[in-house]
């Protein structure tokens, strides 16, 4: 890129961030709102007991081969009877939504969700709900399941699961066109589920409910001819089970301790509820309100990444690339940084109301620190990510992380936020 | 807000010599072909694909075929002077049909994503270097975004952050 050009993108840059600031202005109240502290909080109480309290654990999970994972436990029943099964080493993730368990680890046998046989729109006869969910570098697939869950003291009834799984009905193109490999499996999943906690009452949602081109195809009938894409409604799709419970619904709270070296294991509470119980106050941390697309945006020396996120379920800080961070790529590890001196990374976070922070942290090298294999648990774990910043799971170490669910309201504003 | 407009009218004097936005109108069938290292038509045949809108815009050393899926998600193809698709980039809320958009480099993908899988956890951002294909995908449930491009057919004067 020549000089001249590299200013007219200069002054592109300024232009376009100087008036977005106008138009956010012009458009909010939340101008000048509050602006978080550049380090952590002080260190935050870990809630230990009460019935919207569930333990969580960062370790390898159920495979072991996990790093920089939470894992924690759910009972699920045959709805409306006692026949329960408590499945462990399901993945904490507040970047996903919806209760996915793997076929393997499941004992008790769930009623399959069908459509509503004659239905305009739908399929003329009853016919049996699958689905195949794409995530970063895997995709899940398998048919949709009712199941009564509790988790902790808390309670959903008959909410659609996913039940993974590549046999139980062919995995369909629409699928395998995503190029992804399959998580159905304890070894490419690395947990025997994923607890699903983020922002939305339903993975789809409104989309996958639609007619027509609009739908993305995520879900699918199964008659005996074969899996075709059909429209589902959200009632039928799969659920967040927090949204379900009968409190303390609207959203959840990470809380894991700091961590100032690499462990093997770290213990913290996954708290359900915002401003529902005493143990679930926002006391006074800053809102971040979420975009359209879930999303907050971060600046880095001067540029912003609209596309970023905060994601338990992502096990490090993922980010820009070695071009623009200065941070080596590790030559054997795919996807991680490799400095050879531990680099500290300042950003700025604003949410969609305004309120922005400073977020600092640091990258040591993966292979240094994947060199003991028994750590799993690691506060400057980091790779790339292009164009946009992933705060996953180190990021909520020594914060309380509040993560709210669309629509519902809170002390803090209605949902879709985050809040620490 | 008088340095904003003094930049919006050093911004405005940047663009319009330089870039044409051309709206096309739907052309007739063009053959299912590959998009990432197809040729111009191919386009077509993603936009017919994804059921999308096109909005072109022509650039000195490249053009930008954007489609707009009524699924919220679009795509960008980037075509070369020469009438070949040496990168794409998506982004919205539902990844798009992978297949359709690498075309011939699709089976490079997916066995560079398969030979990645369960590296240490399974969620993670994916990220493809090889000699002949680019790949980079990142974001979360209800949000992707990603491109893909051939390094050995970039334009000289194309830099990978063009690519957006």
């Amino acid at each position: 890129m020549n000089p001249e050009r590299l200013s007219q993108a200069a002054i592109a840059t300024r232009w376009l961030s100087c008036c977005s600031v106008v138009l956010a202005c012009a458009f909010s109240s939340a101008c000048g709102g509050s602006s978080g502290s550049s380090t952590k909080n002080a260190a935050p109480v870990v809630a230990v007991s009460g019935a919207n309290v569930l333990p969580i654990a960062v370790n390898s999970g159920p495979a072991g081969l996990y790093v920089d994972g939470a894992f924690a436990s759910a009972t699920v029943c045959v709805p409306g009877s006692s026949t329960c099964q408590t499945i462990d080493g399901l993945l904490v993730d507040t970047g996903s939504s919806g209760l996915r368990i793997l076929s393997s680890a499941l004992t008790v046998s769930l009623p399959q969700l069908s459509t509503s046989g004659g239905t305009t729109g739908q399929a003329a006869a009853s016919e049996p709900i699958a689905e195949c969910l794409p995530f970063l570098g895997s995709y899940t697939w398998g048919p949709v399941q009712a199941a009564d869950v509790e988790i902790a003291g808390e309670k959903a009834s008959s909410l659609p699961v996913q039940v993974l799984s590549d046999t139980a009905y062919p995995v369909p193109q629409g699928c395998t066109n995503f190029g992804l490999p399959s998580a159905n499996s304890l070894s490419t999943l690395g947990a025997n589920g994923i607890l699903g906690v983020g922002f939305y009452a339903q993975d789809c949602g409104a989309a996958c409910a639609a007619a027509g081109t609009a739908n993305p195809g995520l879900y699918y009938t199964c008659p005996s001819s074969g899996c075709q894409v059909a429209a589902v409604s959200a009632t039928q799709q799969v659920q967040n089970p927090v949204s379900l419970f009968s409190s303390d619904n609207n959203g959840v709270i990470i809380e894991l301790p700091a961590v100032s070296a690499p462990a093997a294991s770290l213990s913290g509470s996954l708290v359900f509820g915002i401003g529902t119980q005493s143990n679930n106050a926002l006391n006074g941390a800053t809102v971040y309100a979420a975009d359209q697309n879930g999303n907050l945006t971060t600046a880095y020396k001067g540029k912003s990444y609209s596309t970023s996120f905060i994601d338990s379920g992502s096990n490090g800080y993922y980010f820009l690339d070695s071009t623009t961070t200065g941070i080596p790529d590790c030559t054997d590890l795919v996807g991680f940084y490799c400095p050879s001196s531990t680099q500290n990374v300042s950003a700025t976070v604003q949410g969609a109301n305004g309120n922005s922070g400073t977020v600092s942290f640091s990258i040591a090298n993966a292979d240094t620190l994947f060199s003991n294999n028994t750590d799993t648990v690691f506060n400057q774990l980091g790779g790339p990510s292009s164009n946009m910043f992933d705060f996953g799971l180190p990021f909520f170490f020594g914060r309380n992380v509040f993560t709210a669910i669309e629509g519902k309201p809170t002390p803090g504003g209605t949902g879709p936020y985050w809040a620490y | 807000m008088r340095r904003c407009q003094d930049l919006l009218q050093r911004l405005l004097n940047f663009i319009l010599p330089s870039v044409a936005v051309i709206v096309l109108a739907l052309a007739a069938a063009f053959p299912a072909r590959a998009a990432l290292g197809g040729d111009a038509a191919s386009v077509q045949a993603d936009q017919l694909h994804m059921q999308g809108s096109l909005r072109k815009t022509a650039a000195t050393a490249y053009s930008v075929h954007e489609i707009q899926a009524p699924t919220g998600t679009v795509v960008r193809e980037y075509v070369s002077p020469e009438g070949k698709v040496f990168a794409v980039s998506w982004q919205g809320p539902w990844l798009p049909d992978m297949h359709q958009l690498l075309g011939s480099y699709f089976d490079q993908y997916a066995q560079a994503a398969k030979a990645q899988a369960g590296v240490r956890a399974a969620r993670r951002p994916l990220l493809i270097e090889q000699s002949g294909l680019v790949l980079q995908m990142g974001g979360h449930n209800r949000s992707f975004s990603g491109r893909a491009y051939l390094p050995d057919q970039l334009p000289s004067s194309v830099t990978q952050e063009a690519i957006q």
